[in-house]
């Protein structure tokens, strides 16, 4: 019994830290397109926040430091996409395609040219990393019954930014729901012409929406990077971008229910990690690849329907033109 | 004022001009800042690409799958549906293409050819039709579906590759050989038998049927009643609607047809060179369909031009990377992102500030 306990907190543990840049990503991609602002890009602003926390947090010892520069980098590749889309209304999702190439040979081409080791970034020492941090009183508490496992392996024992993006979840539902910035922001993405009309920018307002959407991959690529794993590896975001994006569709372009979507993410890759090798009752073994496809093939079905009828914001990847 | 327009040649070739300059441009500081000379390191890439004999040949085998991946991304654009899964289109068309050259590598060349190609063009087609029913009777997002696809197809093909077709005692995930009659005959091979000289390259027939499928897709975009139907519905689906045609066929039809054009790229790359079925054959290919197409205009014509332009790139990549080593093959990647973000996303950057000049001009010459 308590072994089975065990193991259901150890899946449960997984899933919170595989899901961090997930929710990170995906809570990014909502605030873009509630201004309507389509980003594919969330997979290339990843990769360049991974590869610029790893180089940073190696060359100048300070993982602070290099989540500071994988956030202004990442809001630089927004800045990009937000003047191909927004100031000069290119197809959004161009522009997406292309921050994401540019960035998938980019940073392996500057980290050969700084480190010369394939691309990738060297291994970080433990104290330019995001460790894991021990909640107060968790070693006291291990041995009681079903409250110390739970507090002890699911609650402590994660990484700062995993804290950090639980604790924004209910900071950008506020944001958006509660805050006169939010209001407009939502109002933007699913009537522009009436926020022109009342003489607030909405250039401004989705470029602000872009800029957020930028700082919280950046910061999404650094738990990549420095917390979940120890240098930067080409490659690493692996699909984790279009995964959020499909986590925020499903979850209607609301918070509370693109979370829950990327924890389902985050589970089945959790359980793809315990599935490897273990014969299962009927369908015995299944193939490693099978299990990797896990959360690519589950995206296809829900997207077949399962979800119920999905509203976009209305503006959603049309670019505004003002009449003249 | 509001209806002058920009003359064509300005349209189709100036503005592209001037942004694939930019996004040139953009590559050279990027060059720059890594320590290395620009002018230098592009001079690499163009000899790479045009220097020499064998260079030509390869730039033009390259060129011959990005024809197929640019087309397949065009033709589902005119449906305005963005086909983003051309590279796991292209890899399950490689299947097909292997399984014929494979089980059916006993008959002739002539008899091997047209399934092989109907082989690709149905594994590739059969992989665009559930991304294409999911949008046309779901709404499901299809630019979503097809990267899901992509990853989908990747895991399969690994799982057949390690389980399956595996050559017997080798340890990488690769099969036989194909049957020799089921090469693609090189270029120089034919040109030996009329007597002509020419440097070995890989370059392979596949080129002419690549040019064949762009002839076919100019016929049917702009010549055929299917054609007609599927712009009509990438223009104004509501309008296509009144009008009598079915969207949900339409983006069917575009969608299958642009992932069998997919699917055939390994004409050129398995049949032409690999001669066998390899893992990650595909290497990006599909996603540069999407910049050849945006820099083609969606044109055959345009695409063909394009795709010369990418292969000097790719081949040309590799002489640079050889020649400075500080640079690597990704850079490749780094310009082609360049070049899909000015020639696509930024495409009108140019543009008012040229009809200023043109129009100006227009009106001033007419008074």
């Amino acid at each position: 019994m308590n072994d089975i306990l065990m193991h259901l907190v150890l899946v449960a543990d997984a899933t919170i830290r595989m899901s961090t840049p997930l929710i990170l990503a995906a809570m990014a991609g909502l605030c873009s397109e509630r201004a309507a602002v389509i980003d594919i890009g969330l997979e290339g602003k990843m990769l360049g926040g991974a590869f610029v926390a790893a180089a940073v947090a190696y060359t100048t010892g300070s993982v602070w430091l290099g989540l500071i520069c994988a956030v202004i980098a990442s809001m630089l590749l927004s800045l990009l996409h937000g003047f191909a889309c927004i100031t000069h209304r290119g197809n959004q999702v161009v522009s997406g395609m292309a921050i994401n190439i540019v960035v998938a040979g980019l940073a392996p081409t500057l980290g050969h040219a700084l480190f010369h080791i394939n691309g990738d970034t060297p291994a970080l020492p433990a104290t330019a990393r995001f460790m894991s941090v021990t909640l107060p009183g968790a070693e006291l508490l291990r041995g009681v019954p079903i409250i110390g496992p739970f507090y002890s392996e699911l609650i402590s024992g994660h990484n700062l930014l995993t804290y950090l993006a639980f604790a924004l979840i209910p900071f950008i539902s506020w944001m958006l729901y509660k805050t006169r910035f939010g209001l407009r922001l939502r109002a933007v993405g699913e009537n522009p012409e009436a926020v022109d009309t009342a003489g607030i920018s909405v250039e401004w307002l989705r470029y602000r929406a872009v800029l957020i959407a930028g700082a919280l991959c950046g910061i999404a690529g650094a738990s990549l990077s420095t917390a979940m794993g120890a240098s930067f590896i080409r490659d690493m975001t692996a699909g984790k971008g279009y995964l959020a994006l499909a986590a925020m569709i499903f979850g209607k372009w609301k918070p509370g229910l693109t979370v829950t979507a990327c924890l389902l993410f985050a589970f089945t890759d959790a359980i793809q990690a315990r599935l490897q090798g273990v014969e299962l009752p009927l369908v015995g073994e299944i193939p490693v690849q099978f299990i990797i496809m896990l959360p690519y093939a589950m995206t296809v079905i829900l997207l077949a329907g399962f979800v119920g009828k999905v509203v976009a914001p209305k503006a959603d990847g049309i670019p505004y033109i003002k009449e003249r | 004022m509001a209806q002058a327009k920009l003359p064509g040649w300005v349209n189709a070739g100036l503005i592209p001009a001037l942004n694939l300059l930019v996004a040139f441009l953009v590559s050279g500081l990027v060059i720059l800042a890594m320590g290395e000379n620009p002018v230098e390191a592009f001079g690499y890439l163009i000899y790479g690409a045009f220097g020499y004999a064998e260079a030509i040949g390869y730039t033009l085998f390259y060129a011959t799958n990005f024809i197929f991946t640019g087309l397949a991304v065009a033709v589902a654009f005119h449906c305005y549906l963005f086909n983003i899964g051309g590279e796991g289109q292209a890899y399950m068309g490689g299947l097909g293409i292997g399984l014929v050259c494979l089980y059916l590598g006993d008959l002739p060349f002539w008899a091997i050819l047209p399934l092989a190609v109907l082989g690709g063009a149905l594994f590739g087609a059969a992989w665009a039709a559930v991304p294409a029913y999911l949008q046309a009777k779901r709404g499901s997002h299809i630019v979503i579906t097809t990267i899901m696809f992509n990853f989908i197809a990747s895991s399969v093909m690994t799982f057949l590759l390690v389980e399956w077709m595996k050559r017997p005692g080798s340890q990488l995930p690769e099969t036989t050989h194909f049957p020799d009659q089921t090469w693609m005959p090189k270029i120089y091979e034919l040109a030996k038998h009329l007597g002509v000289d020419m440097a070995h390259s890989p370059l392979n027939l596949a080129l002419v049927i690549a040019l064949l499928c762009c002839v076919a897709v100019w016929i049917f975009v702009w010549h055929t009643r299917w054609g007609y139907e599927m712009r009509a519905v990438g223009r104004n689906p509501a309008a296509a609607v009144y009008g009598g045609i079915s969207p949900a066929k339409a983006i069917m039809i575009s969608m299958l047809i642009s992932g069998a054009l997919a699917g055939m790229m390994g004409l050129n790359e398995l049949m032409g060179v690999q001669h066998r079925l390899i893992i990650n054959f595909t290497n990006g290919y599909g996603f540069t369909g999407i910049a050849i197409a945006l820099m083609g205009r969606n044109h055959p014509v345009g695409i063909v031009l394009a795709s010369l332009l990418m292969g000097a790139l790719f081949q040309g990549g590799a002489e640079l990377a050889f020649e400075m080593p500080n640079i690597t093959r990704d850079m490749i990647w780094t310009i082609q992102g360049f070049v899909i973000l000015f020639t696509g996303a930024l495409e009108h950057m140019f543009r008012p500030r040229l009809e200023r000049i043109f129009i100006k001009k227009d009106t001033e010459a007419a008074a």
